[in-house]
């Protein structure tokens, strides 16, 4: 295979790749294409198969059916040593015996590399990771922190063109997190590296990904640049997913009928609204179409304030819904208040498979309105 | 100091020696006092109707020395555990590594490995007595198949001490597979996978981490296994009684046999004291030396 080809052609390709366990989860007839230097995170909530997908290429799994193509070769079934990667586990996978310096050149040693070449490979790994000054620790004798440094470390130091990365983010405390996550990012990209990570964590995909892969029961969902995730969920499973806090799904049946678009049957309809689209009156019924919905609740965080409502239906049910407002909002549970959007920022879903509707009618910009309590709550304009 | 303060503390150093005192009681009764008395007993000579027992000094170690028995049984005793230690942690952690491995009927396979260690030592050296019996037992019927002649496995000074050893590691290799089986399943498969990942093969993998990981359960089961080879009597009772020609006479065996068969109890007790000091010194040089290169998670 010439430089050119694979230049052109997709880092990692998989091909129709089924991995089925005894009790019918893994992946099934996954095809992906992973573009060389980026950065690909896995999302899904658990039991998804996002860590099995990220084994297969690694080759910790052996595929059932399909073909898996890194950097040209087929590596189906290549043993994960011969396949030019290295992998960061969630619980790190440091040997306890051995020390930090140790643990970094393992794979160096085990591969017989030069003894000069690997003190300065592990010079540079050291400094990359800042890790200079504990070479002879334990990582017994390390925070956390540190033993995902080390990992890290591991990962890099023998200059494999792909990393691997299973949510290692996952065992550090929330301020380190967002830290480490920004250290990666700052990592792969000085380095030109390939990596794909795994996560159940959608901040962490949003902060970090050149591209998102939402999985959900073994096959994929959606698969686009943090934007499209967010702005054009192609279900209702990533609308719900992505975004903190989640997108209000609704059925369309607890809607007023005059929000709804004439080309949609409102009886097997989802609705989906942003938080931060949603607006709240607490002067009942000041826009026609104002949905009315009772406070239970909110939380103030500082730059926003989330207040949750529940929305009447017509069977008796009620629907929750969340809406982002900026500032501090004072509003006690109880309060009447009437919902209102932007008809451009409402999304639609099938009520049956939850696939994306698009709605292209007129009549939507005719709904537009601008007067809300919430006053500077920013629109994303599609 | 505050009063009540005061009154904790001493309370809680009461109570811990309240919890210590029926150990400590006890194991002074049967064998911090027995050990002491046994060392006083050992500087006495034989007492008997006409000649009373005087004291004697350390003469008793003296005649020990100078017995041609004392370097035998020594020579035998080291050979029993020079060969059966090793043999025994070795196949203690192959048939371990087997038995974690995925395999069909896991369990199965853990039990039967154990089934030696169940049974009681008279039992399995019975069971043994008959694998040796020249002509009729299972070994010469095996061997007489292919054409060799009967061997007196037991009754020859040549093959007495091999065919006790034998014995010895079937017993235990079973026992101490329970212990590595044990850290074994307490090491993250992670690692293996990482080792993978990073080129390490399955020797590679089970050189540089698995073994030294197990190296804690190691030092514990060669302790073990080392206060056991100075132990053993129960099969030589069965299988040898020493015999013949002390071809496998090891030393607790002759010990009981001075103090019970020939009623010597001061050559006895000095031998009963030169073991014990010999076991804690090997003790203790085990634990310091091996503790530094071992790594205690």
């Amino acid at each position: 295979m010439t430089a050119q080809m694979t230049d052109t052609s997709p880092f990692i390709q998989i091909n129709a790749v089924s991995r089925v366990f005894n009790g019918g989860s893994g992946v099934h007839d996954l095809s992906l294409d992973i573009p060389r230097g980026s950065f690909v995170v896995l999302l899904g909530p658990s039991g998804c198969g996002k860590s099995t997908t990220l084994r297969l290429i690694a080759g910790l799994e052996t595929a059932d059916q399909g073909r898996i193509i890194i950097d040209g070769k087929d590596v189906t079934n290549t043993p994960p040593s011969k396949r030019g990667l290295s992998m960061v586990f969630q619980s790190y996978a440091l040997f306890p015996h051995l020390s930090v310096a140790e643990n970094i050149v393992f794979g160096l040693k085990v591969r017989k590399t030069q003894k000069a070449e690997i003190a300065s490979r592990l010079t540079e790994a050291l400094r990359v990771t800042g890790l200079e000054g504990f070479e002879d620790r334990k990582p017994a004798q390390l925070s956390g922190g540190q033993r995902q440094r080390v990992a890290l470390a591991r990962a890099i130091v023998a200059g494999h063109p792909l990393c691997l990365m299973d949510e290692p983010l996952s065992n550090l405390d929330a301020k380190l997190r967002h830290a480490v996550r920004k250290d990666i990012r700052d990592l792969q990209q000085r380095l030109d590296i390939t990596v794909v990570y795994v996560t159940h964590d959608q901040t962490e995909a949003m902060s970090m990904a050149d591209i998102v892969i939402l999985m959900k029961d073994g096959r994929i969902e959606q698969v686009g640049n943090p934007a499209d995730l967010y702005l054009k969920p192609a279900t209702a499973f990533a609308a719900g997913f992505v975004g903190s806090p989640p997108m209000t799904l609704l059925p369309a049946t607890a809607l007023p009928q005059d929000v709804i678009p004439k080309e949609l049957d409102a009886s097997r309809l989802t609705f989906g609204i942003r938080p931060e689209d949603l607006m709240l009156s607490t002067k009942p019924d000041a826009q026609p179409w104002g949905m009315r919905a009772t406070v239970t609740g909110s939380e103030f965080l500082g730059a926003e304030t989330f207040v949750f409502v529940a929305i009447p239906g017509k069977h008796g049910e009620t629907g929750d819904a969340t809406a982002r407002l900026s500032g501090r909002v004072e509003i006690s549970p109880g309060t009447e208040v009437s919902l209102s959007w932007s008809g451009a920022a409402a999304h639609w879903f099938d009520g049956e498979d939850g696939h994306r509707l698009t709605v292209t009618g007129p009549d939507i910009a005719a709904r537009e309105t601008t007067t809300t309590i919430a006053t500077d709550t920013a629109f994303s304009t599609l | 100091m505050n009063e009540m303060a005061r009154l904790q503390k001493r309370k809680l150093a009461l109570y811990g020696w309240m919890l210590a005192a029926p150990a400590l009681a006890l194991m002074s009764l049967f064998a911090f006092y027995p050990a002491i008395a046994t060392f006083w007993h050992s500087l006495f000579t034989r007492g008997t109707s006409r000649r009373p027992s005087v004291f004697a000094g350390f003469e008793n170690y003296g005649d020990l020395f100078a017995d041609p028995t004392f370097w035998t049984v020594a020579t035998n005793n080291l050979i029993y555990a020079g060969v059966t230690i090793p043999v025994s942690i070795i196949f203690a952690l192959i048939m371990a590594l087997w038995a974690n491995a995925h395999i069909p009927a896991r369990s199965f396979v853990r039990s039967a490995y154990f089934t030696p260690t169940i049974l009681p030592m008279i039992a399995a050296a019975n069971l043994w007595l008959f694998f040796y019996t020249p002509d009729l037992g299972v070994i010469d019927q095996i061997t007489g198949f292919f054409g060799a002649s009967p061997t007196n496995w037991l009754g020859q000074p040549e093959t007495a001490l091999a065919s006790v050893i034998i014995v010895t590691i079937w017993k235990e290799a079973g026992f101490f597979m329970i212990f590595y089986l044990a850290a074994l399943q307490t090491i993250p498969p992670d690692l293996r996978e990482a080792a993978r990942i990073e080129g390490a093969g399955r020797w590679t993998y089970t050189r540089r981490v698995l073994l030294p990981l197990l190296m804690p359960t190691t030092i514990f089961v060669f302790v073990n296994a080392m206060i056991n080879s100075v132990k053993l009597i129960d099969h030589l009772f069965i299988l040898t009684k020493g015999g013949p020609n002390n071809a496998s006479k090891l030393i607790l065996y002759w010990i009981w046999e001075m103090a019970f068969a020939y009623f010597d109890s001061p050559h006895a007790a000095a031998m009963t004291i030169l073991v014990l000091l010999v076991l804690g010194l090997v003790a203790v040089a085990q634990f310091r030396l091996v503790e530094k290169r071992t790594h205690y998670r």
